[in-house]
C-alpha cells in the first residue's frame, strides 16, 4: 500500500470540493439566466415570437362599382381567369408547361417570364402563367387539372367597363399604382392593386376604393403559410351613382361617329350632366388588359386627340352662342331696350378698321331689332350694343352664366375658359384694350374661350329663369330612393333625395325672356339660322338655340374678296368650329344642349346635330323617366344590383 | 486492506451501479421525446436512430463498466497514442465536411478522432498523476509532460477548425490539473497567460466564422439576419416558453423553423420553450444529480487513477451541459457542443457512453488498489 496515497486522496477531496463549488456556481448562473429570460423577459420574447409567427396579409375590397342614374353598370369588376404554378409541385416546371401549352397559347416570352421568376422565387410561391383567359379555356384547364399537378386555376377580379369608349371620358379608367400615388394606404402596396387613374375613378378613388381587410397567418421562417388565426373582412368600396344616362350616352356617341366634337346635356334645374360626349373617344379596358407601346403611341399621337375630353378640356371661342350673353347685359345695363334697331349693310367701319357681319357679300341683314339680330345672328347689331357696353360689363355677365372659370365638374382636367377684360389684357399682353376687341368679343370672339360644359350651363341658366345652376355628375352617391318614397309631386323628375337650393344670378325674367324667345326664333322663326333643324312634327315640342361659328384663324382681305373659300377646300385644322347651344322644350325647358364640333365648318352643321340630340333626349326623357325608375326600373335595376354584389363579396 | 483484488463476472454485475444508468437513461428519455417533437411528431427520422444508439452505447458501457480498471491504466497511453495518431491522420486525409476537417473514413464507419481524444486524454492524465507522487506534483518539472499531453492534441484539433472540442480538451485537462493537485497559484499565471494570448489568437488563430460568432455573442444585434440570427431566434424560442412552456410539440419557433438546429445543438432550446422554466431546471436537475452522484463515485475509489478518471470523465461531461445551455442562452458565443445524450448525434452519445462506462469501472473496482508503478509482468 502507497503511504501517499491517503494524502493524495484528501487533497483529491478538497480540489474536488473546489472544483464542485466552481460548477455549482456556473450551475447558478445558468438557472438565473433561465429566470431572466423566462420569466422576467417572458413578455417581450413572447411578443417577438408571436412577431416571427403571424404575418397580417391584407385583403383587398372589392371596388365599388359606378352606375348611371338608373344602375346600369358603367364600371364593374369582372373575374379575371387565371392560372398559376407552384414549382414544387410539379413533376418538373418546363414539362407541366408545355402541357399547358397544349390547352392554351404560352408565348415564348411568357414561357421565359414564369421560368425567371420560379428561379427567383420560394418553391411554394404561385407563379403567374397567364391571365385574362376565356372561360372555355378555363374550363378545360380545371378539367384537366388531375394531369396537371403544380397547376392551379385561379380567379382574380379585374376592372370592367361595360360601356367602353361611350363613357370613357366620364369614368375615366384604374391602372397599376405608382410611386407618385403612395399615400400611406396599406391597400396600395399590394402588388395587383388598382387605383383610379381618370375621370369618377380617380376623382372618387377612396370611397371607390374601400378599406382593405387582413388576415392573421400563422406563417413559418421560410414564409409558407401553414394556417390562417384570424381574418378581419375590410369594408367594401362604396358605388357611384352618375347622373349620366348610358342610353342617351350610347346614342349621343353613335351620332358623333367619327366627329372630333363634344356634346354635354344638362338637366337645367338640378345640373345633372345627363350626358357628356367626347368623340373621338377611346377603349378603358385597354388600359386593363395591358396596352402596347404603339397602341398608346397612336392614342397619344392620334391628330383627333382621343384622350382628351373635349367636354370640359377643350376650349373654344363660343362666337354667336355668346350673343345672348351680350344682349342680356345690354338690356341689364339699359343701354339699349329689346326694340333697338340697327342697320345693317354688311360692315362696320372703326377708324381705319373694317367690321364685317356674316353676311356682308349679301348686302347685310337690313334693319334688325334685337330678337331678329340674335335669330339671324347679326353681326353689326353686336358690334353696336358691346361698343355702347364696353368689354367689362360684358365680362361681367358672362361670369354670372358660368364663363370664364371651371365648374368643379367631378372630373379631371377641367379648364375654365377665358373671360377677358381691359385689365387682365394689360396685365398679361401689356398692351391696352382696344375698342376693336369689344366688338369682337361682342360676337364671341377676341380673347373669348369656353368649354362644351360651359356653354350648356350658359343655355340652362338662361333657360331655367337665371338660376346659377352648376353642373353635376354623381348624385353625391345617393342611390336611387327606393320604391314608394319617390312619389312626391317633384317637379320635373328630380329626386328629393339630391335635389339642390339653387341661387338666381340676379337678371330680370322679363329681360330673360326677350333673349329665350329670341332663341327660340332661331329655330323656329322664318329667318333664324337654324330653321332648318326644328325638331320633328310629331315631338311636339319645340327647341330654343343658338347656332356658332369660330374662326380658327383670321381671314385675310384677299381671301373675304374672294368670297372666302369653299369649305371642302379648306384644310380640316383650318375649317371653323361649329358650335350650337340649345334648350326644350320651348315653354317649359328642362334640357340644356350644347355641341361643338371642332372644324365642323358652320353652327348650322352643330345645329343638326343638335337636333338629333335633342330628338333622342326628348324621346328618351331621362328626368321624367327617373321618377318612373323609382317605382319601377330603378326597383329592378336595384335587384340586379344587390344580386351582383354578393356575388363579389362571396369570391373575395 | 488488500481485500479481493480480483471479482469473479458475477460479482461485478452485482456491482454495477444502476441509479447512475437509471439517471442517464432519464436523460436521454428526453431526448427522445425532444426528437420526436422535432420531426412533428414523429419517431423518424431522428428519435428512432437516437434509441438504437443509445441501446447500441448502453450495452457497450456496461461491457466497459466490466472490464477491469487495471487494464485502463495499462493501455492508458496507447490509448492516448492511437488516438493522437488518428487526430494526425485526419490533418493527413481527413474528409472535410461543413467546413471542418473532422472525420476520418475507417471505411466501416467514419471516426471523429476528437471524441476518442476527450476519452484518450483523460485515461493518460489519469494515469500520469496516478504514477506521480504528491509531493512531485508540485514541481514544475513535472508539468511538463501533461502540458505536451494536453497541447499538442488541442493544437491539433484547433487546426481541423474545432474550436468547441479545443475548449472541452482544454477546459477537462485543467480540472484534472486541479484535482490532481497542481499549485493553485499556476492556473493563475496560465490564465493570465491565456488572456495575453486572446489579442494574438485573434489575429492569427482564428477563422472568420469563429471571430464572428465571438463578435455576434458581444453584441447580438450586430447581423440579426446573418449571424446573429440564430441567437436571438433561441432566446425568442427560450424566453417565450416562460414559466411552463407552450406545451409538448406547441413550440412555434421550433416547429415554424425559426429555430435552427433544433434537434442537434439546440434542442435545449426547443425544451425551454415547449416546456418553460420548469422543463429546463428538471433537466438540469438530472444532469446536476449524475454530475453530483459521479464525483461521489470519484472520491469514493481507492486508487488516484480511479478518482482521475471519473473526475475527468464528469468534468468533461458538466462541461458539455455548461457549454451548450450558457450557448442557446447566449452566455457564450456559439460553439457546436451538443447538449450531452440529448442532442441527436451518434459520435458524441458513443464517446459519452464510453465515458460512463469508464466511470462504471471506476465504480465496480472502487476498493481495488493500485501501486503507483504497477507492474507490467501479470
Amino acid at each position: 500500500m502507497e503511504r501517499g496515497d491517503g494524502n493524495r486522496h484528501k487533497a483529491f477531496t478538497r480540489r474536488l470540493a473546489l472544483l464542485g463549488g466552481g460548477q455549482l456556481a456556473l450551475a447558478s448562473l445558468l438557472m438565473g439566466r433561465m429566470y431572466y429570460l423566462q420569466v422576467l423577459e417572458s413578455d417581450q420574447y413572447q411578443m417577438l415570437a408571436e412577431e416571427n409567427r403571424i404575418s397580417m396579409r391584407l385583403l383587398a375590397p372589392p371596388r365599388g362599382l359606378v352606375l348611371d342614374r338608373f344602375g346600369r353598370e358603367l364600371a364593374s369588376n369582372r373575374q379575371n381567369y387565371r392560372v398559376v404554378l407552384i414549382a414544387e409541385q410539379t413533376k418538373g416546371v418546363t414539362e407541366t408547361l408545355d402541357r399547358l401549352a397544349r390547352i392554351i397559347p404560352i408565348h415564348p416570352h411568357q414561357r421565359r417570364r414564369v421560368l425567371r421568376e420560379i428561379k427567383r422565387k420560394r418553391p411554394f410561391v404561385p407563379i403567374k402563367v397567364a391571365e385574362n383567359l376565356t372561360w372555355e379555356q378555363f374550363t378545360r384547364i380545371n378539367v384537366l387539372l388531375p394531369d396537371l399537378p403544380g397547376v392551379q386555376p385561379d380567379v382574380g377580379e379585374g376592372r370592367h367597363y361595360p360601356a367602353g369608349l361611350e363613357t370613357a371620358h366620364i369614368v375615366g379608367y384604374v391602372s397599376s399604382v405608382s410611386e407618385a400615388d403612395l399615400t400611406g394606404d396599406p391597400l396600395l402596396e399590394l402588388p395587383s392593386f388598382r387605383i383610379g387613374k381618370n375621370g369618377i375613378e380617380k376623382v372618387y378613388d377612396e370611397s371607390l376604393r374601400g378599406k382593405a381587410g387582413n388576415s392573421q397567418v400563422e406563417v413559418n421562417a421560410y414564409g409558407r403559410e401553414i394556417r390562417e388565426l384570424a381574418r378581419q373582412d375590410g369594408q367594401p368600396g362604396e358605388d357611384v351613382v352618375l347622373t349620366i344616362d348610358a342610353g342617351l350616352q350610347e346614342k349621343i356617341t353613335r351620332r358623333l361617329a367619327d366627329e372630333s366634337a363634344a356634346a354635354v346635356v344638362m338637366d337645367i334645374h338640378q345640373g345633372d350632366i345627363l350626358a357628356m360626349v367626347s368623340a373621338p373617344s377611346y377603349d378603358p379596358n385597354a388600359f386593363n388588359l395591358g396596352m402596347s407601346n404603339k397602341a398608346w403611341r397612336a392614342l397619344v399621337q392620334h391628330p383627333r386627340k382621343p384622350l382628351i375630353n373635349k367636354a370640359i378640356a377643350g376650349q373654344y371661342p363660343p362666337g354667336s352662342t355668346f350673343k345672348m350673353v351680350v344682349a342680356l347685359a345690354a338690356l341689364e345695363a339699359g343701354v339699349v331696350g329689346p326694340g333697338h334697331k340697327v342697320f345693317c349693310n354688311g360692315v362696320m367701319k372703326l377708324g381705319r378698321s373694317k367690321f364685317h357681319c356674316w353676311r356682308h357679300r349679301l348686302g347685310g341683314h337690313g334693319w334688325v331689332d334685337m330678337k331678329q339680330a340674335i335669330a339671324q345672328s347679326c353681326d353689326l347689331y353686336f358690334y353696336d350694343i358691346a361698343r355702347r357696353l364696353g368689354v367689362d360689363r360684358i365680362g361681367a355677365m358672362a361670369r354670372r352664366f358660368g364663363l370664364g372659370e371651371a365648374l368643379d365638374i367631378e372630373l379631371v382636367g377641367e379648364r375654365g375658359g377665358l373671360v377677358p377684360s381691359k385689365d387682365w389684357k394689360l396685365a398679361v399682353t401689356g398692351v391696352p384694350w382696344q375698342l376693336g376687341e369689344t366688338l369682337i368679343t361682342g360676337i364671341g370672339q377676341a380673347f373669348l374661350l369656353a368649354t362644351p360644359l360651359q356653354l350648356a350651363v350658359m343655355a340652362a341658366r338662361l333657360a331655367n329663369g337665371g338660376m346659377a345652376v352648376r353642373p353635376r355628375l354623381s348624385r353625391t352617391q345617393a342611390p336611387l330612393p327606393d320604391n314608394g318614397a319617390a312619389a312626391t309631386g317633384n317637379d320635373q323628375g328630380g329626386d328629393p333625395g339630391t335635389d339642390r337650393q339653387v341661387p338666381p344670378i340676379g337678371v330680370s325674367a322679363a329681360n330673360l325672356k326677350v333673349i329665350t324667345d329670341a332663341m327660340s326664333e332661331v329655330v323656329n322663326g322664318k329667318r333664324g339660322t337654324a330653321r332648318k333643324y326644328k325638331l320633328d312634327k310629331e315631338l311636339d315640342q319645340k327647341m330654343a338655340g343658338k347656332t356658332g361659328t369660330a374662326q380658327v384663324r383670321r381671314i385675310s382681305k384677299a381671301e373675304r374678296k374672294a368670297g372666302g373659300k369653299l369649305a371642302k377646300e379648306t384644310p380640316w385644322k383650318e375649317r371653323d368650329h361649329a358650335l350650337f347651344t340649345a334648350f326644350a322644350p320651348v315653354g317649359a325647358p328642362r334640357y340644356a344642349v350644347a355641341v361643338v364640333v371642332e372644324h365642323g365648318g358652320s353652327g348650322t352643321y352643330a345645329a343638326k346635330l343638335t337636333k338629333d340630340i335633342m330628338t333622342e333626349v326628348l324621346r328618351g326623357d331621362p328626368l321624367a323617366r327617373a321618377a318612373v325608375g323609382q317605382n319601377g326600373v330603378g326597383g329592378i335595376d336595384g335587384g340586379g344590383r344587390a344580386d351582383n354584389r354578393s356575388d363579389r363579396e362571396r369570391k373575395i | 486492506m488488500g481485500r479481493q483484488v480480483d471479482l469473479t463476472l458475477l460479482q461485478k454485475l452485482v456491482q454495477i451501479n444502476w441509479l447512475l444508468i437509471i439517471l442517464i437513461s432519464l436523460i436521454a428519455g428526453v431526448g427522445f421525446a425532444m426528437l420526436y417533437s422535432a420531426a412533428n411528431g414523429s419517431i423518424d427520422p431522428w428519435a428512432s436512430r437516437q434509441m438504437f444508439r443509445f441501446g447500441a452505447g448502453l450495452g457497450l458501457m456496461l461491457l466497459i463498466g466490466l472490464i477491469d480498471i487495471r487494464a485502463w491504466l495499462r493501455h492508458a497511453y496507447l490509448i492516448y497514442a492511437a488516438a493522437l495518431l488518428l487526430l494526425v491522420a485526419v490533418e493527413v486525409m481527413g474528409v472535410v465536411g461543413m467546413g471542418a476537417r473532422r472525420w476520418v473514413d475507417l471505411g466501416l464507419f467514419q471516426l471523429q478522432p476528437s471524441e476518442v481524444m476527450k476519452i484518450a486524454m483523460v485515461l493518460a492524465l489519469a494515469r500520469f498523476y496516478h504514477s506521480l507522487p504528491l509531493e512531485e506534483v508540485g514541481r514544475m518539472r513535472w508539468l511538463v509532460v501533461p502540458a505536451v499531453l494536453i497541447l499538442v492534441p488541442v493544437a491539433l484539433v484547433m487546426r481541423q477548425p474545432d474550436l468547441g472540442t479545443a475548449i472541452l480538451l482544454l477546459a477537462t485537462a485543467t480540472a484534472m490539473l486541479l484535482l490532481a493537485g497542481v499549485r493553485l497559484w499556476k492556473f493563475a499565471v496560465a490564465g493570465g497567460a491565456v488572456l495575453l494570448a486572446i489579442p494574438v489568437a485573434w489575429r492569427f488563430m482564428l477563422h472568420g466564422y469563429q471571430k464572428d460568432r465571438v463578435l455576434t455573442y458581444l453584441n447580438p444585434e450586430r447581423d440579426p439576419l446573418g449571424a446573429g440570427y440564430h441567437i436571438m431566434q433561441s432566446k425568442i424560442a427560450l424566453g417565450s416558453g416562460g414559466l411552463f412552456g407552450k406545451g409538448f410539440m406547441q413550440g412555434t419557433q421550433s416547429h415554424l423553423a425559426f429555430l435552427p438546429e433544433r434537434q442537434t445543438d439546440f434542442i435545449f432550446t426547443m425544451l425551454a420553450e415547449e416546456f418553460g422554466l420548469v422543463g429546463c431546471l428538471g433537466l438540469l436537475g438530472l444532469y446536476v444529480l449524475v454530475i453530483a452522484y459521479g464525483y461521489a463515485i470519484a472520491v469514493r475509489s481507492r486508487s488516484q487513477f480511479g478518482r482521475l478518471l471519473a473526475a475527468g470523465v464528469i468534468s468533461t461531461f458538466f462541461l458539455y451541459v455548461f457549454i451548450n445551455m450558457a450557448m442557446v442562452m447566449g452566455l457564450i458565443p456559439v460553439v457546436g457542443v451538443p447538449l450531452p445524450l440529448v442532442s441527436y448525434g451518434g459520435t458524441s452519445m458513443m464517446s459519452l457512453l464510453i465515458g460512463f462506462g469508464l466511470v462504471l469501472s471506476v465504480y465496480v473496482h472502487r476498493d481495488v488498489v493500485i501501486s503507483r508503478r504497477p507492474s507490467y509482468g501479470d
